[in-house]
């Protein structure tokens, strides 16, 4: 509520200060009996799916550190305060912002989107811009090696030789496949799961020993999940020649893309992102870089 | 008399025409509403580049096709398994003295519970759970033990189907069988057996067609099959053309198989009657 | 005096709450032919059926050879080789040749060789004319052709008595005269045989007995003279009046 007005000065720059601060009172005021008034004057109006309301998708379940609880409504967790803080930034206060749920398939089928955009971890590829939008990235994802406490008792180490030499797994859906065959080439093929829980099944039965996810998410499945797995060590985002970053989702020309970028560039500006980064990703420090 | 028989004749002729012409004239206008309307539609241009990419469908088609291998490969190993356990678990069912009685509620059992559970929650079950329990490599590898789920679903299955033919033998059969001497085990491998398993190709030919395409769970296991290369594609592309690529190599499979069983299941009619 | 083959004493057998036989008694002497008469529903059929041990009887003894074959546990196999039973439907198997019909039990049974059967079963084929039939599908056969190869195929056993349960009944009338050959040739040469038949004509030209069976009993045993032309029951008289009308 109190970054609206500012956003909104930002953008009616021609006019004067007395203007200005009686917009200011009048939106104020004005929003506390209709927020569709409110949203009249900016860059977002009429281009939502329903008016005045922002609906955004992520997956379902959706993920520790990314959302806490598989709640997105908390505000808890990386991307889901993301979310806010961009709805927030475009003009939607919390109540106007209303989540709904997408798995891979949905998000990138031909046609209208039940979403204005959806975020779970999106890496940005060429070929996917091709049939959808991605907003500028919000997140660089340093990709991690998650190995089993057998490997790792074995003596896994966070060399390529020594990397080539596991059974590798990956969720087929996202681009750590590449990845792997890009920087690790393993020698035996990997086997391919269709999400995480799979992956860290696999690790549990002992079918692979080593999963390539991004640095969150591997920290989360080696504590939580496997709790004995061991994050041997990542590849950092700066240092790779494609780094996986990720960007919301939207219909492919959906105008709401500039509103979106505007608000994440302005968020990267004052070092919101960096907060929240700070906030629910903290603990990515610490593992060593791959040679 | 002669006059009459002609005139039916007649009739029914005109009668078969109108009933081709009728179905001409509807097939024809379905395919042009189907050609003339679709592409007007406004997404059409989307859904045509989303699913029908010639260009994705040729780079990806070498690479389904050896994927497909895979599918081959685990199906061949899993058949001679489901015949032979579909088997003895049919003649389990059709158990009939007192003594065997366990072996028949074994049957029941193992038919019920098999048949009962979605494939996929035994392929996950199986092929996650026993090498979970802590086997060494290579002995929990998702191709055996996702094999054996789709062999416990399939046996059970085609158990039902045999024991149904087995059903179907008309008891004076077996009399027969009994009242020449034959033991009870001889009366059924010599004389039951033949005659039921003849009768039960084309239901089982069927299964075959079904288990063609339920190899494709495994990946949800690890192995990258048919199914799961296309899924890799579409992820990196985002294009579900490679699925159709797929659809294409499994309908060129299943089809033929399909038209051969209902093809026995025909002269299996005029047999009969 | 020519030796007791098969005696039957008070046979009894329901199926669930209904009665088939009501006590049966019944002595047949080597070389024999016994007939048995009645309606469909007397229990012929089964009377057959418990003889050869495909039914057991819930009361009463049948011995066979001196031996007590309806004592319970008894293995029926080694009885059922020598006793032959002949269907009225054939029951030939349709997945085998006539000669594989025929050579199936044999080898199975007394573990004989193929080879060492050949010439036995091709005699057989012989003397009852279906030598050109050896490797005909039942159903590239006619009904009598048929019945004459499942005829063959019990002989093949080399039983010590035979029980053909309405043989004929199946046959459309020009094809029973060539089954009813062959039970004139078994009976020439000495086969114990019983019949169930409809074959009035056949019973009084070759049985020694005839049983008159309703209702599961025996009501009427006489020599074919005695039974056809002064039968002592009532119901005797009706069903040879009803049959005999019919042909």
């Amino acid at each position: 509520m109190k970054k609206q007005p500012i956003q909104l000065i930002k953008h009616s720059n021609t006019t004067n200060q007395t203007t200005r601060l009686a917009l200011a009172i009048t939106l104020a005021f004005s929003s506390l009996f209709a927020a569709s008034h409110l949203q009249a004057e900016t860059c977002a109006t009429g281009k939502t799916l329903k008016d005045g309301v922002l609906t955004i998708a992520t997956g379902n379940p959706a993920y520790f550190p990314w959302v806490m609880d598989n709640d997105p409504a908390s505000g808890k967790g990386f991307e889901a305060a993301i979310a806010y803080e961009v709805a927030s930034r475009m003009g939607f206060d919390k109540d106007a912002v209303a989540w709904t749920s997408a798995s891979f398939d949905q998000s990138i089928q031909p046609g209208a989107k039940d979403f204005d955009f959806n975020l779970q971890q999106f890496s940005i590829t060429k070929e996917r811009e091709k049939v959808v939008d991605f907003s500028t990235p919000y997140y660089s994802a340093a990709m991690a090696v998650l190995v089993n406490k057998a490997a790792a008792d074995s003596g896994a180490t966070a060399s390529i030789d020594s990397l080539k030499k596991l059974k590798w797994g990956v969720d087929a859906n996202t681009t750590a496949l590449q990845m792997l065959q890009e920087n690790i080439e393993p020698d035996s093929s990997p086997l391919l799961y269709d999400d995480n829980t799979n992956v860290t099944e696999a690790m549990k039965a002992n079918q692979i020993d080593a999963a390539l996810f991004d640095l969150p998410t591997a920290l989360y499945l080696g504590a939580v999940v496997l709790e004995d797995g061991v994050v041997i060590g990542q590849f950092p985002a700066d240092r790779t020649a494609t780094p996986d970053q990720f960007g919301l989702l939207m219909e492919d020309g959906n105008p709401l893309k500039a509103c979106v970028d505007e608000a994440l560039a302005a968020m990267a500006e004052d070092g919101a992102l960096a907060e929240i980064e700070a906030q629910w990703l903290q603990e990515t420090t610490g593992v060593p870089v791959i040679q | 008399m002669q006059a009459r028989s002609d005139e039916r004749q007649q009739y029914e002729r005109r009668q078969q025409r109108k009933g081709f012409a009728i179905a001409a004239a509807s097939s024809l206008a379905v395919v042009v509403a189907l050609i003339y309307f679709v592409p007007k539609t406004p997404g059409w241009q989307k859904v045509r580049a989303s699913f029908f990419n010639g260009e994705i469908l040729l780079s990806t088609f070498p690479s389904l096709l050896k994927a497909f291998l895979l599918d081959i490969a685990i199906f061949m190993w899993s058949l001679p398994a489901i015949a032979i356990i579909g088997l003895l678990i049919a003649l389990c069912r059709d158990q009939r003295s007192a003594v065997m009685f366990p072996l028949r509620i074994f049957g029941v059992l193992y038919t019920d519970i098999f048949r009962g559970v979605p494939v996929i929650l035994t392929v996950f079950l199986i092929g996650f759970g026993i090498p979970g329990l802590g086997l060494p490599r290579p002995w929990n590898s998702p191709y055996i033990w996702g094999s054996l789920a789709l062999i416990l679903t399939y046996s059970a299955y085609v158990a039902e189907i045999i024991r149904g033919g087995i059903n179907s033998i008309h008891d004076s059969q077996r009399a027969a069988g009994k009242s020449l001497g034959l033991s009870n085990t001889d009366t059924m491998r010599f004389i039951v057996l033949p005659q039921a398993l003849r009768r039960v190709v084309p239901a089982n030919m069927n299964m075959l067609v079904a288990l063609q395409k339920d190899v494709a769970l495994l990946s949800f296991i690890g192995p990258v099959e048919l199914l799961r290369q296309a899924g890799v594609h579409k992820s990196l592309l985002a294009n579900f053309t490679p699925y159709v690529g797929a659809a294409l190599i499994f309908l060129a499979v299943t089809v033929p198989a399909t038209r051969y069983a209902d093809y026995l299941l025909a002269r299996q009619h005029r047999e009969r009657s | 005096m020519p030796k007791e083959k098969l005696r039957l004493s008070g046979v009894r057998k329901a199926f669930g709450d209904v009665p088939v036989l009501n006590g049966i008694d019944l002595s047949v002497s080597e070389g024999e032919m016994v007939c048995l008469i009645g309606s469909s529903g007397s229990g012929k059929s089964t009377l057959l059926r418990c003889i050869n041990l495909l039914e057991p009887i819930d009361n009463g003894k049948i011995i066979f050879n001196d031996e007590d074959i309806s004592q319970p546990g008894l293995d029926p196999q080694p009885v059922r080789q020598r006793i032959g039973l002949v269907f009225q439907s054939f029951n030939l198997f349709p997945h085998m040749t006539a000669y594989e019909n025929v050579i199936l039990a044999p080898r199975r049974v007394f573990k004989r060789s193929g080879t060492e059967l050949h010439s036995e079963i091709k005699a057989l084929f012989e003397r009852f004319g279906l030598a050109q039939r050896t490797q005909h599908y039942p159903d590239q056969l006619s009904g009598g052709q048929q019945q004459r190869v499942a005829i063959i195929r019990a002989l093949a056993m080399e039983p010590q008595i035979m029980l053909f349960d309405e043989v004929t009944s199946a046959l459309d009338p020009e094809l029973i005269g060539e089954v009813l050959d062959v039970l004139r040739q078994l009976r020439m040469q000495g086969m114990t045989m019983i019949l169930a038949t409809h074959e009035i004509e056949f019973a009084r030209e070759a049985a020694d007995y005839v049983c008159m069976l309703d209702e599961g009993r025996i009501i009427e045993k006489a020599t074919p003279d005695v039974i056809f032309s002064n039968p002592r029951e009532e119901r005797t008289k009706r069903f040879l009046a009803s049959v005999l009308n019919k042909s």
